[in-house]
């Protein structure tokens, strides 16, 4: 029974890392309907460029955080201004190719660089602390800071699209871009924040994937497909269905990892398929016009 | 000077004209009408003074500034809004927040959510039903309210009777009086002749992208106006 408990919060709180990955992905897909294949890939040059500032300047990681994410935010303002804006249009392909470029382009350089030996950042006691919860079961205090992060973002992101003026705008340029311009929405530079916060996010997910977990160079892409998966499980477009979906991911990996340690990934991916036969539209589907 | 004053306007489509050699122009506190068949230019004229087609910098003249092929986004914020054809508006929103997302541009003016409701009371009451759940007149006159809420000195109407119950058609335009009291001049383009020629002071007639008639309706007799109309 201990055990069964065990692992089904283990997996939750995963659940909560899995959303911080995937809320960026949701993000670019329903401000500007474009796919970001090079997102994991994103998380993991920040996790990276997390290590590097580290090794080289001897600070906390956690200032270090706070210096990589708004970074990481420039970078996609600035990668959405001077070249995702210019592939956006009628035809999906332009968008996914040139991400796909950016996903080989950032895996070389990090192999480049930092060779391809696996990388983490030093969390210190915070690593290995523990609340007991009583009956044996325990949790880490790392996995609870990360849940609580992603539900204090996906809260804020929640409060930013219903009720500012800039959420207002994000919604008005993903139902009818040319009308949002008559409104004097300008959309370039809207996409370009939107981009900003979703690299912001998926910055701050790499950065405690790295404190968690070993990173390798090339891992991006398998982190796209958890964050692809939490997406669709939840419902696309819709923002605590994210959350809901990386619990389920969470769950099903520590379940199938406690069965057998070859499981994990498997069962992951095995749930999310069960989910598309299931409820084809997710969790939470928020059903819109187009 | 003119309120909006256009010049040998050209616009066009990748490689098609549109607009051939448009000249035209909006007094202060003037309403204006814009008449003729199904592809005749009309909604590609109201497209081009609000930016969203290309056009040279000075075909276009308003409030005294070249605006021609200026970015849409800033238009609006100069005092040029647009109701356009079809209502466009945004089905992620509720009624209030179309309005809301009217006052992007943080023009300021005479109109505000209490005044719209004042003009609108029906979609006070319904401020909170997502937009695109409305009936179509309710739904026209959220993109009319919409629009104002920019506080325009100029308001461009797209076919606003389209598509609307001779009723329904007869509340929207009931509003116009209390548009053009705040000093606002309209704009409205019409396929329904004789609607157009109850508000306009003026009339233009549109006719294969260039303007085949021009003047006041009171001085226009009805073979002319079918004459510039279908161009037989």
């Amino acid at each position: 029974m201990t055990a069964a408990i065990d692992t089904l919060l283990q997996g939750l709180l995963l659940g909560g890392l899995y959303a911080l990955f995937a809320t960026g992905l949701a993000l670019s897909f329903g401000v500007m309907r474009m796919i970001n294949i090079a997102h994991g890939d994103f998380a993991i040059l920040s996790a990276f460029l997390a290590v590097a500032v580290v090794a080289g300047l001897g600070l906390n990681p956690f200032v270090v955080m706070i210096l990589v994410v708004p970074a990481m935010a420039l970078l996609g303002y600035g990668l959405q201004r001077l070249v995702l804006n210019r592939t956006l249009g009628k035809d999906i392909m332009p968008p996914l190719l040139v991400t796909f470029g950016c996903s080989i382009v950032i895996q070389n350089l990090l192999q480049e660089i930092f060779s391809a030996d696996t990388r983490s950042l030093d969390a210190g006691s915070l690593g290995t602390d523990s609340l007991a919860l009583g009956g044996g079961v325990a949790v880490g205090v790392l996995p609870l800071l990360i849940m609580a992060s992603a539900v204090a973002v996906l809260a804020a992101l929640q409060y930013l699209f219903a009720r500012t003026r800039l959420g207002r705008a994000f919604r008005a340029a993903s139902d009818d871009a040319t009308t949002a311009q008559l409104m004097g929405i300008d959309n370039k530079h809207v996409y370009g924040v939107a981009m900003a916060i979703a690299m912001a996010v998926v910055a701050l997910a790499g950065f405690y994937l790295a404190l968690r977990a070993n990173v390798s160079p090339s891992e991006g892409p398998a982190r796209l497909i958890y964050a692809f998966e939490a997406v669709i499980i939840g419902g696309l477009g819709s923002l605590w269905g994210t959350l809901a979906g990386g619990m389920v991911l969470g769950v099903a990996q520590s379940v199938g990892l406690r069965l057998d340690p070859g499981w994990g990934i498997l069962s992951g991916h095995l749930a999310f398929l069960a989910i598309l036969v299931l409820r084809p539209n997710g969790l939470f589907p928020k059903t819109r016009d187009r | 000077m003119s309120l909006l004053s256009v010049n040998n306007l050209n616009a066009h489509y990748g490689d098609f004209q549109a607009l051939y050699g448009i000249d035209f122009r909006v007094e202060e506190g003037e309403t204006v009408a814009v008449i003729g068949a199904n592809g005749a230019g009309k909604s590609t004229f109201l497209r081009t003074l609000s930016g969203l087609i290309s056009t040279a910098r000075d075909g276009v003249i308003f409030a005294g500034q070249s605006i021609g092929g200026e970015l849409a986004h800033r238009i609006v914020g100069l005092g040029l809004a647009q109701v356009p054809e079809g209502r466009c508006l945004f089905p992620s929103m509720s009624v209030e927040e179309n309005l809301l997302i009217g006052a992007y541009s943080g023009r300021p003016g005479p109109w505000n959510l209490q005044r719209l409701y004042g003009l609108f009371p029906i979609l006070k009451e319904r401020r909170n039903v997502p937009a695109t759940m409305l009936s179509g007149g309710q739904q026209q006159m959220v993109a009319l309210g919409r629009a104002l809420m920019s506080n325009p000195r100029l308001l461009l109407c797209d076919e606003i009777s389209l598509g609307l119950a001779p009723v329904m058609i007869k509340d929207v335009y009931a509003a116009l009086p209390g548009i053009k009291a705040e000093g606002t001049s309209v704009v409205v383009v019409e396929q329904d002749t004789g609607q157009a020629m109850r508000v306009a002071d003026r009339l233009y007639c549109f006719q294969e992208g260039k303007v085949a008639l021009e003047g006041a309706p009171s001085q226009l007799s009805r073979e002319q106006i079918s004459l510039a109309y279908f161009g037989v």
